[in-house]
């Protein structure tokens, strides 16, 4: 159905092409309750038919504004959410309809870190138990053990070992992201999601941060998806990089292109809206119109078109889908 | 050029003088900010950055007379606008001035507009405190002001409540409230920070348009070091409630001083180049409880702090024109015998 498939083949499993994730026409609706009996009477469509890989050791950015189904897309990806439609393929395993028994040993290889470190990490647990929990969950390891097990954690993410007997209450917001990057390290996950890790962090702790992160992608041979609002956070930790908007993929391709060429008209005008830390750079802006529409009753055709600057009549009628323009570059725009 | 050569020899609209605002934490006062001077000119945009917690909204709010009464307070300093030292004037003095001559954004767009009246009785309450109209002039005035931030059908837009409106508008809606009266000057409280990149670009380009068209002043906080350096004619730094920085844009971001600004810059990630590690500050701001009494507050995370930097607080000293440095690297920044 989508281009991505077709280009990849049907024999081709996901094992052959190293890929450790594949997404395939996802989607994700949140049922709208309305009238007397609470029927549904509406859907968000949250996310709305997107597709994209991600290669083992590699790290893929997702982008868009607020409400534009990024949050949504990695929360169905580890089936924290149950999703409509389509393929979600794991390490070569559809992972879509899985439950019980097999979806909880499929949850130990890929983890997430939360976007706000004040709401993620349990107030009256201490830092130790935090990070042990999911370990003993799976391994029954013994107490000596664990222990062993999160100090080692600790010195990894940058904690002093007296932190496994503290609470989080007792540290700053960089060292809670740290706590809860460890905790998601600990069962050395394949897949690590990322949702906003560092949009709740300073500046000068964000870079520790993210530093961090690419450390310990290089050590334990992580896969991240990297989920952000701000580009240069996104450009800076990405090989590859998404563009979401209103539940759509509009745009994906390999970083350095998608800076240097973007394509769709709101990557572009997403890219130009960014302000440069650098007075002498003056850079010819594109201004959107109006915000993003609803997505309980989203646009016909290009989701984007009410806003988009190119606007043709063809727009507003079919829905462009996804294709290959350039190598490597895909993007769903009537203009190509 | 030419104008910030004007802008040097004219007289400040606003003037702080070693303002110092206190928060009384279980019966003790801390500083959260100390001894802080600077001066807005006319016309001008002053840019205020810094982590949270250094002191910067606490500033704003030090001026505008908003601190929470009982907990927070002008411990000493002037604030001087227009001639007037705010510090001495009663409170019905400044209710004259608040929201008139000067007046403030905030925010948070969605808690500081109240939810159960209307956007057009919110503009008009200001029209009515600060001048003698009529509610049918009122009313007029609304929908005329609403059109003037970009809203696209203001006479449809007054009878609706502020729930209706998204983010962005609500941002608008509360520009138009802060320039109702055509204040002098203007403060802006992180303005964009909950909005998103494409919403806050509109923004941003309606404030630089409302600044030229009413001739106003700016005061811009903000942590966002981007949108200091497309806004701003002048940036103030500031860490843990003291003014690290000061100088013009332009110098600012090329020709830094003061190791905290260098670091800052340093770790913001760049769109137009690749480094494959940032440069990032150890450790955090101290907390308010926990400030070193003596020294410089950014010593314990400079990399190039010198044993005198724990025992000797520096002063804010010129290093060459209109750019000032709060570091003992610097020969200006060592205070004098006498001076505080």
């Amino acid at each position: 159905m989508s281009a991505i498939s077709v280009h990849k083949g049907k024999e081709k499993t996901s094992r052959e092409t190293d890929n450790l994730l594949e997404i395939k026409n996802l989607k994700t609706y949140y049922p709208v309750k309305g009238g007397f009996f609470k029927r549904t009477v509406g859907n968000v469509k949250a996310v709305d038919n997107i597709s994209f890989e991600i290669k083992k050791g590699e790290t893929l950015g997702l982008v868009g504004e607020s409400g534009c189904g990024k949050s949504t897309a990695g929360r169905t990806i580890l089936r924290l959410l149950r999703p409509t439609d389509g393929k979600i393929i794991f390490d070569g395993k559809d992972i879509t309809k899985v439950s019980g028994k097999s979806l909880r040993d499929i949850r130990k290889d890929m983890q997430m870190v939360f976007q706000d470190p004040y709401a993620s990490l349990n107030p009256m647990q201490m830092v130790g138990d935090i990070i042990a929990e999911p370990i003993y969950n799976f391994t029954r390891k013994s107490k000596a053990e664990l222990k062993k097990e999160v100090m080692d954690l600790l010195d990894k993410v940058g904690l002093p070992p007296d932190a496994y007997y503290k609470y989080a209450h007792e540290f700053s917001g960089g060292q809670r992201q740290r706590i809860g990057i460890a905790r998601s390290l600990a069962l050395r996950p394949k897949l690590i999601i990322a949702d906003e890790p560092v949009s709740a962090l300073d500046v000068s702790v964000q870079s520790q941060v993210l530093n961090l992160l690419k450390d310990l992608q290089k050590e334990f041979d992580l896969t991240f998806l990297f989920i952000a609002h701000d580009l240069s956070v996104v450009k800076h930790m990405s090989d590859r990089i998404g563009v979401m908007y209103l539940g759509n993929m509009v745009e994906v391709a390999d970083k350095d292109l998608l800076y240097a060429e973007p394509l769709h008209p709101y990557t572009q005008a997403l890219i130009s809206a960014i302000p440069s830390p650098d007075p002498r750079i003056k850079k010819e802006r594109i201004i959107l119109k109006g915000d993003v529409p609803s997505p309980i009753n989203p646009p016909s055709g290009c989701p984007f078109h009410p806003r988009c600057p190119m606007a043709m009549e063809e727009c507003s009628k079919t829905k462009p889908v996804l294709k290959e323009v350039k190598p490597s570059h895909r993007v769903a725009c009537h203009l190509y | 050029m030419s104008t910030k050569k004007m802008l040097r020899n004219e007289a400040p609209l606003l003037e702080v003088k070693n303002l110092e605002t206190a928060f009384d934490i279980e019966g003790t006062d801390y500083n959260a900010v100390d001894n802080v001077s600077f001066q807005v000119k006319p016309r001008q945009i002053v840019g205020i950055v810094g982590e949270s917690g250094c002191g910067k909204s606490v500033m704003s709010l030090s001026i505008m007379k908003l601190l929470p009464k009982g907990i927070g307070k002008v411990k000493s300093g002037e604030i001087i606008f227009d001639g007037k030292n705010l510090e001495k004037m009663s409170e019905s003095q400044i209710n004259k001035i608040r929201g008139k001559d000067v007046s403030m954004i905030f925010q948070e767009p969605m808690t500081s507009l109240n939810p159960v009246f209307t956007i057009g009785y919110q503009l008009q309450e200001v029209l009515f405190n600060h001048m003698k109209i009529s509610k049918q002039e009122a009313r007029q005035k609304a929908i005329a002001l609403l059109k003037s931030v970009g809203i696209s059908r203001p006479e449809k837009l007054v009878d609706e409540y502020p729930h209706q409106l998204s983010g962005g508008m609500r941002q608008r809606v509360m520009i138009a409230i802060a320039i109702a009266c055509q204040p002098k000057l203007l403060i802006a409280d992180e303005p964009t920070t909950a909005l998103d990149v494409t919403v806050q670009a509109q923004i941003l380009e309606l404030l630089k348009e409302i600044q030229a068209v009413n001739d106003m002043s700016v005061i811009l906080i903000t942590h966002d070091l981007g949108v200091v350096a497309e806004m701003c004619d002048e940036v103030i730094v500031m860490y843990a409630g003291r003014i690290v920085e000061r100088a013009d844009v332009d110098t600012l971001f090329h020709n830094p001083k003061h190791p905290y600004t260098t670091l800052l810059l340093g770790a913001i990630p760049k769109m137009d180049e690749q480094e494959e590690r940032l440069s990032s500050i150890q450790g955090i701001v101290p907390s308010l409880t926990n400030m070193p009494k003596v020294g410089c507050r950014f010593a314990h995370r400079c990399p190039k702090a010198m044993p005198k930097c724990f025992t000797v607080t520096p002063v804010l000293g010129d290093i060459e024109q209109d750019h000032e440095v709060a570091c003992l690297l610097y020969e200006t920044s060592i205070p004098r015998e006498g001076v505080k």
